[in-house]
């Protein structure tokens, strides 16, 4: 067999052999280059998955040649090589990063471990996404969150330590959660092939042990994406973690979650039982709404740059969510689109965030906590960065040009198609709030006077490069929409079909 | 001529405000004056039709559409735009002609956008590009009033967008034509139009904002919101009825508080609102005739309010005083900004032989043909109080009157130079207006200089000059400030944000407190976890997230068993 066939297989493996290969190399040059290569050929892989699917349909892969609902099957369709594409595509671009900006945020020692623990993580929530069995998404979730935990960890500043820690905790339940609901399901229909676990379900679909593990998984996985008003875990998280792991898991492990929610919702328990008999959208809207308002109403007043954006993801979540409580081809587009694209406006700030705090600490002096008192007047001593901000900043906003306005064009257009006009004003209005936050920003960058005495201090080549990367990304995904919600559409569409 | 050599003349003025802050000296007052221009001479090689077609999600947009009625949009806002740059030459911020060319382009590309969707991306460059005009006059005044006039235009945008998405989701179609205010989306798109028109109840948004950009930035300001407002109204719906109400209500409002202010350029601020109600009557009314009519009079009231705010703008900087009360007897030493400002006050009061007569008579004409007695009415009354508050008022005030002992010169050449091109065009369009006529989007048949006009106009003028001088004694100006609706976001809105932001600083104290010594407990916490009996940990300080997540749980199962 050639290689191409192996793709599903060596997507995840790569990773996940590069991680014990950097802890037993302990050096933080041969960890960087063995774990950067993995990511990067786990993007190439993606990016081989991607155009299979494009010409044979979803791709059954079945490990170690164990026949499905025996065997451990990955099973790769357009939502999961989209996907797959998005963490990849983020490792690829966050790794190279990270090399100049751990520098000053982690102690030396420690930056192999840093490495093995990305590539962990990164095997982690690849496994996830590709993975076709219950169980087996349970083992990877485990694996990418540990690892994440460590990441958070290895932040300089304290707090982080406590941040990782609150993390562990709630991690640790809404895993336990997923547990259960999948030990229910195993209970009733004696298998964990989610195909399989989709068609055996329809016979028992209104039995209690099923909604139980509806509950149980649905609370689990809510918690792991920060669902408002499970998100407390992420801002400090977010906040206190080094700049390349915030940047990481911005783009990628909450988006990971809710795929995993997409996932159960309509390949597992099915369409007719989660929008039809249960007053599960009703209740997702609320949320989403209540995360749209609160969270990004608290980031307008959070005086710490991080933790601004941080609660700022809480509320883009909300429209992800929001687009998920539609039931339609459009909602779900929306909510697929809107995942990619805020996940790529994310990284690109908090990777140029982390640049920020490179240029401010200058040379061997301890990174700042980036207050908004520190950033007076640092368009003038940083002004790609910042120029960098306000794009990604836009696109949060949702302007017209930038990826934020295409999915919320999307979500619009499933909210009109519902004849919900109260809930065009809502997105609307909260893109006002986002205004709002990023004009924080822009006020205090440029229109502030610069301390005395400051120069230009711009963030080194070897970040801004990347973090243009995804700023660049951003603006191109907003101009031409082919791939995005080529791929987006195709998968809702695909997952509509199955849930029937 | 092939699409490949087709320029978008929005785009030439954008590319030249990017391109201002980079050059310097001679080369920047080139560019000022040329980009203008070249965008000019590239509108009018442009055929008509739709020239540039995008495919963009499901809809087919042109980002550049032609016809007659946006050629004559895009022509005066690219006149003005070349005029306004002459005049702010020797403008000392180096932001505002860059801002302004920026906020011009966007005027000339809603004008010339054949989709809803470009209208709307045009719409909000506009906005920001007038903030940054507002803002670049550098006064604290000037700040505070560009972040309320930028929330207006914001929230106004919000609603447009709403309503666009809306009618291309309901309609599947994306091209901006002529629609009926029957549905949600187009409820909602009227609504977003009228914010940028200055129509009530945000009217306030305007007189609020204007006067506090500096003594250039005025002018262009002047130009361009209200008139593309006015032009999409034009576009998009024509012969609303609710127009005509919403019209003469802006042109009462205008002429009542005009009359009671007694900064000058407010004063012509408050003109705006009056005058472009004149505009919306005319596009309510819907008629062949109304519409030429609300169309011309946009493009001559373009004109002489630029020239009437050049004026004051001159004043303004020669002496450093808007104020009435502070001004006067200036024609001794500013001879050439006092006929300049008195022809542009003739042109808004309509006197025959001025650019005002020939277009602002098409739409009381169409009141006439419509058998709307009562608009008429309304509307030859405001005709009068036009020229009590604008024709009169103000130059008297200014150049005449007491005199005030100050003796600043005529301005500079550039400045001088842009004052007498446009009181050139205000008398020309007025004795030969066919030229205008033309460009017009319905064929014109109707003659200005006859005898009955003529007089009526002549006699509604005289009489209310009459008044004015007989009333002198109480339109003397006070220095006061008047008070409008705008004191709801000017001074009730930031007491209750900063009643909430103490609120919530103390909320935030007390969350603080508990998050300290939830900080305590878990450095107690963690130093326990490494001694062997710490692992008898009974109380998590993640407690309440832990509450929080089995709320959600037993919230789930509940509607899931009963819902």
């Amino acid at each position: 067999m050639s290689l191409s066939a192996h793709l599903p297989a060596l997507q995840v493996v790569l990773p996940l052999l590069s991680a014990p290969l950097a802890v037993l190399l302990r050096h933080g040059g041969l960890a960087f280059a063995i774990v950067t290569a993995g990511a990067w050929a786990a993007f190439a892989a993606a990016i081989g998955l991607w155009l299979q699917v494009g010409e044979v349909g979803t791709i059954s892969y079945h490990i170690g040649s164990w026949a499905p609902p025996w065997g451990i099957e990955y099973r790769v369709d357009r939502l999961a090589s989209f996907i797959l594409l998005l963490v990849s595509g983020t490792a690829a671009i966050v790794l190279p990063y990270s090399r100049a900006s751990i520098e000053r945020e982690i102690p030396r020692d420690l930056h192999y471990l840093y490495y093995a623990m990305f590539g962990l993580c990164l095997a982690g929530l690849l496994g996830i996404t590709i993975t076709g069995d219950a169980f087996n998404v349970f083992v990877f979730l485990e694996i990418s969150s540990l690892s994440t935990y460590v990441l958070i960890a290895l932040g300089r500043d304290r707090r982080a330590l406590a941040a990782s820690y609150r993390y562990l905790i709630m991690g640790t339940i809404g895993a336990t959660f997923f547990v259960i609901g999948i030990g229910f399901l195993y209970l009733m229909t004696g298998t964990l092939n989610i195909v399989d676990l989709g068609e055996r379900l329809r016979a028992v679909q209104d039995s209690r042990p099923v909604l139980v593990a509806l509950a149980f998984i649905t609370v689990g996985v809510s918690l792991k994406l920060a669902l408002f008003p499970l998100h407390q875990w992420l801002p400090n998280a977010y906040t206190y973690a080094p700049s390349a792991v915030t940047a990481f898991l911005a783009a990628t492990a909450t988006k990971v979650s809710i795929y995993v929610l997409i996932r159960f919702w309509f390949s597992v328990f099915g369409e007719t039982l989660i929008f039809h008999k249960l007053p599960l959208p009703q209740l997702m809207l609320g949320l989403s709404l209540a995360a749209m308002f609160a969270a990004s109403f608290i980031a307008i007043f959070q005086d710490n740059l991080k933790r601004m954006f941080a609660y700022s993801s809480v509320g883009q979540i909300g429209y992800i969510t929001l687009g998920l409580s539609f039931d339609s081809v459009h909602g779900l587009t929306a909510s697929i689109v809107h995942l990619f694209n805020h996940g790529m406006a994310k990284a690109a700030i908090f990777l140029l965030i982390g640049g920020m705090v490179v240029g401010l600490a200058g040379r061997g002096a301890v990174s700042p906590v980036l207050t908004f008192d520190k950033l007076a007047g640092l368009a003038k001593r940083m002004p790609l960065t910042c120029f960098g901000i306000v794009l990604a900043g836009l696109s949060l906003i949702g302007v017209p040009g930038t990826a934020g306005f295409v999915s919320k064009w999307y979500l619009i257009v499933a909210a009109l198609e519902q004849g919900q006009f109260w809930i065009v004003g809502a997105i609307l209005l909260s893109s006002l709030l986002a205004v709002a936050y990023v004009w924080r920003f822009v006020e205090v960058a440029y229109f502030h006077a610069a301390p005395e005495g400051s120069g230009k201090q711009e963030a080194p080549l070897g970040l801004l490069i990347p973090a243009w990367l995804m700023v660049i990304a951003t603006t191109w995904f907003g101009l031409d929409t082919s791939f995005t919600v080529g791929s987006a559409l195709e998968a809702a569409q695909q997952l509509v079909r199955v849930g029937k | 001529m092939s699409s490949a050599f087709i320029f978008h003349p929005a785009l030439i003025l954008i590319a030249g405000a990017l391109l201002l802050p980079f050059l310097r000296g001679t080369a920047r007052n080139g560019a000022v004056l040329l980009a203008p221009t070249f965008a000019l001479v590239a509108l009018w090689l442009l055929p008509e039709g739709k020239l540039w077609q995008v495919q963009w999600l499901d809809y087919q947009l042109a980002p550049l559409a032609v016809d007659k009625l946006s050629r004559l949009f895009a022509t005066i806002f690219l006149l003005m735009a070349a005029v306004g740059g002459l005049f702010a030459l020797r403008q000392t911020s180096r932001l505002e002609v860059p801002a302004a060319f920026l906020y011009a382009g966007s005027a000339v590309g809603v004008t010339l956008a054949g989709d809803l969707v470009t209208v709307f991306l045009f719409w909000e460059f506009m906005a920001v590009g007038s903030t940054l005009v507002i803002w670049s006059a550098g006064t604290p005044g000037a700040w505070a009033a560009s972040r309320r006039y930028v929330a207006v235009h914001l929230a106004g945008g919000v609603i447009l967008f709403a309503g666009i998405a809306g009618q291309i989701a309901i309609t599947g179609d994306a091209s901006f034509h002529a629609m009926k205010a029957d549905s949600i989306a187009t409820w909602l798109i009227l609504i977003g139009f009228l914010i940028n028109a200055g129509a009530p109840p945000l009217s306030a948004w305007l007189p609020d904002a204007y006067p506090e950009a500096s003594w250039s930035g005025t002018v262009f300001l002047s130009a361009f919101t209200t008139k593309t407002a006015v032009y999409v109204l034009l576009r998009g719906f024509p012969g609303t009825e609710i127009l005509v109400w919403v019209g003469i209500f802006m042109i009462f409002y205008g002429i009542v508080y005009a009359l009671l202010e007694n900064d000058m350029r407010r004063i012509l601020a408050y003109s705006i609102v009056n005058q472009v109600g004149f505009m919306i009557t005319g596009i309510g009314i819907g008629t062949e005739m109304a519409l030429n009519g609300a169309a011309a009079h946009a493009f001559a009231h373009i004109i002489y309010k630029a020239l009437l705010l050049m004026s004051a703008g001159a004043v303004l900087a020669a002496t450093n005083r808007r104020k009435c009360s502070e001004l006067g007897g200036l024609f001794h030493s500013m001879p050439i900004t006092t006929i300049c400002g008195t022809i542009g006050a003739l042109a808004i009061s309509s006197f025959p032989l001025t650019s005002g007569f020939i277009s602002k008579s098409m739409v009381t004409q169409a009141a006439i043909d419509g058998h709307l007695q009562m608009v008429w009415l309304f509307l030859a009354a405001a005709s009068a109080g036009v020229f009590l508050h604008a024709g009169i008022k103000f130059p008297w005030f200014v150049f005449f009157q007491k005199d005030s002992g100050l003796r600043p010169a005529d301005p500079p050449a550039s400045l001088r130079w842009a004052m007498i091109f446009f009181a050139f065009l205000c008398i020309a369009l007025g004795v030969w207006p066919d030229p205008l006529y033309a460009m017009l989007p319905y064929e014109v048949n109707y003659a200005p200089y006859t005898a009955g006009h003529v007089i009526t106009q002549l006699q509604l003028l005289l009489f209310s000059g009459l008044a004015f001088f007989v009333m002198l004694d109480f339109l003397k100006r006070t220095p006061t400030i008047t008070l409008d609706v705008d004191w709801l976001w000017r001074v009730a809105g930031p007491e209750v944000a900063k009643s909430f932001r103490l609120a919530l600083a103390e909320t935030r104290a007390g969350f603080g407190e508990m998050i300290e010594s939830g900080k305590a407990r878990y450095c107690i916490l963690l130093a326990r976890h490494r001694r062997p009996e710490g692992l008898l940990m009974r109380s998590w300080p993640t407690g309440s997230m832990a509450l929080w997540v089995m709320v959600m749980l037993l919230a789930n199962l509940g509607i899931y068993y009963f819902g």
